[in-house]
């Protein structure tokens, strides 16, 4: 699953390096951002916003509150996989959706370990790269044509598809789902996904507080 | 600041959350109620991020070929296609909206 996760997410780098440029970044600033911040919300929140006019201040804001979530992953990590302390530097720089995803779809501690640096390394590398590319094709590539847009919801379906596995993720799942709908029209982008963060939170405490 | 400050301040700030999630005394992560509570974030999250990325066009909700690419991941799910093939299915049914006109 690691190695597919990479090449999907790797494919999906060549959209984000062609929108980057577009947005009035070098390709130097494009393929740091893949290489350093390697977020991929974060990055696109940021790229996003200056696209749209934003500030660098606010980008910055966006990218910042998206990337929350991998806080939360690096808590849930540290717990699954017991890092040792000298790489633990090494293992937050490779908390990203995808990792975290794949170490947490395995049951046995050496396969979520290896699950982990699997899917975070092969996205690293794959991110990177046709980061670099798509930076350098620029203008050539149409992502829209590409259906690229279209391959970041389906990683995103294909992410959540396995943990909905009871009636509670389920529930936590719409429910997150419809508040974003309701709140993106109305704050700016990045916000409405740490709001669904906060309700998920919220919603797990009271089933918890219920099952108890 | 330049717009080299900027992207780093970013970068540096992007890795700083995650280190401290690494860093949280571990009578806070072996506690049930955080475990469950994390699980249900990342569903929560994901979810989010499906509904952006499917509706959402800057502050708007738009429908657009985005939604040809979700039912058509979802299908393949439903039968049980490996990840990579749900990933260029999606990408497919994008493309294809668009050939046939959708926005």
């Amino acid at each position: 699953m690691g190695l597919s996760v990479g090449l999907a997410t790797g494919l999906y780098g060549l959209s984000f390096g062609a929108l980057a440029v577009a947005a009035g970044l070098t390709v130097g600033q494009t393929v740091a951002l893949s290489a350093l911040m390697f977020t991929g919300g974060s990055q696109f929140a940021f790229v996003g916003v200056l696209g749209g006019g934003g500030t660098p201040g606010a980008a910055v804001a966006a990218a910042s509150l998206l990337g929350l979530r991998n806080g939360v992953y690096g808590v849930a990590l540290d717990g699954m996989l017991h890092p040792p302390g000298r790489l633990k530097p090494l293992y937050a720089h490779l908390t990203i959706d995808e990792s975290t995803a794949t170490a947490s779809a395995q049951e046995d501690p050496d396969e979520q370990r290896r699950g982990f640096w699997t899917a975070g390394v092969a996205v690293w590398v794959s991110w990177t790269l046709f980061t670099a590319l798509g930076a350098v094709a620029g203008g050539a590539l149409d992502p829209r044509r590409c259906g690229l847009d279209g391959a970041a919801v389906a990683a995103f379906v294909g992410l959540l598809w396995p943990r909905l596995h009871n009636r509670d993720a389920w529930a936590t799942a719409v429910l997150c789902a419809v508040v974003t709908a309701l709140l993106v029209p109305a704050v700016p982008p990045g916000v409405p996904i740490i709001v669904a963060a906060f309700v998920a939170f919220g919603l797990a405490t009271w089933q918890h507080r219920r099952d108890a | 600041m330049t717009a080299w400050g900027w992207v780093l301040g970013a970068c540096a700030l992007a890795y700083a959350t995650k280190l401290v999630g690494y860093l949280a005394p571990d009578s806070l992560v072996d506690s049930p109620a955080m475990r469950r509570a994390s699980a249900s974030v990342t569903v929560g999250l994901l979810a989010s991020l499906v509904t952006t990325n499917a509706f959402a066009s800057g502050q708007h909700l738009t429908l657009d070929a985005r939604v040809a690419a979700l039912v058509a991941a979802l299908v393949a799910l439903r039968l049980r296609a490996p990840f990579l093939v749900v990933v260029i299915v999606g990408a497919v049914a994008a493309a294809l909206a668009r050939l046939v006109g959708m926005p």
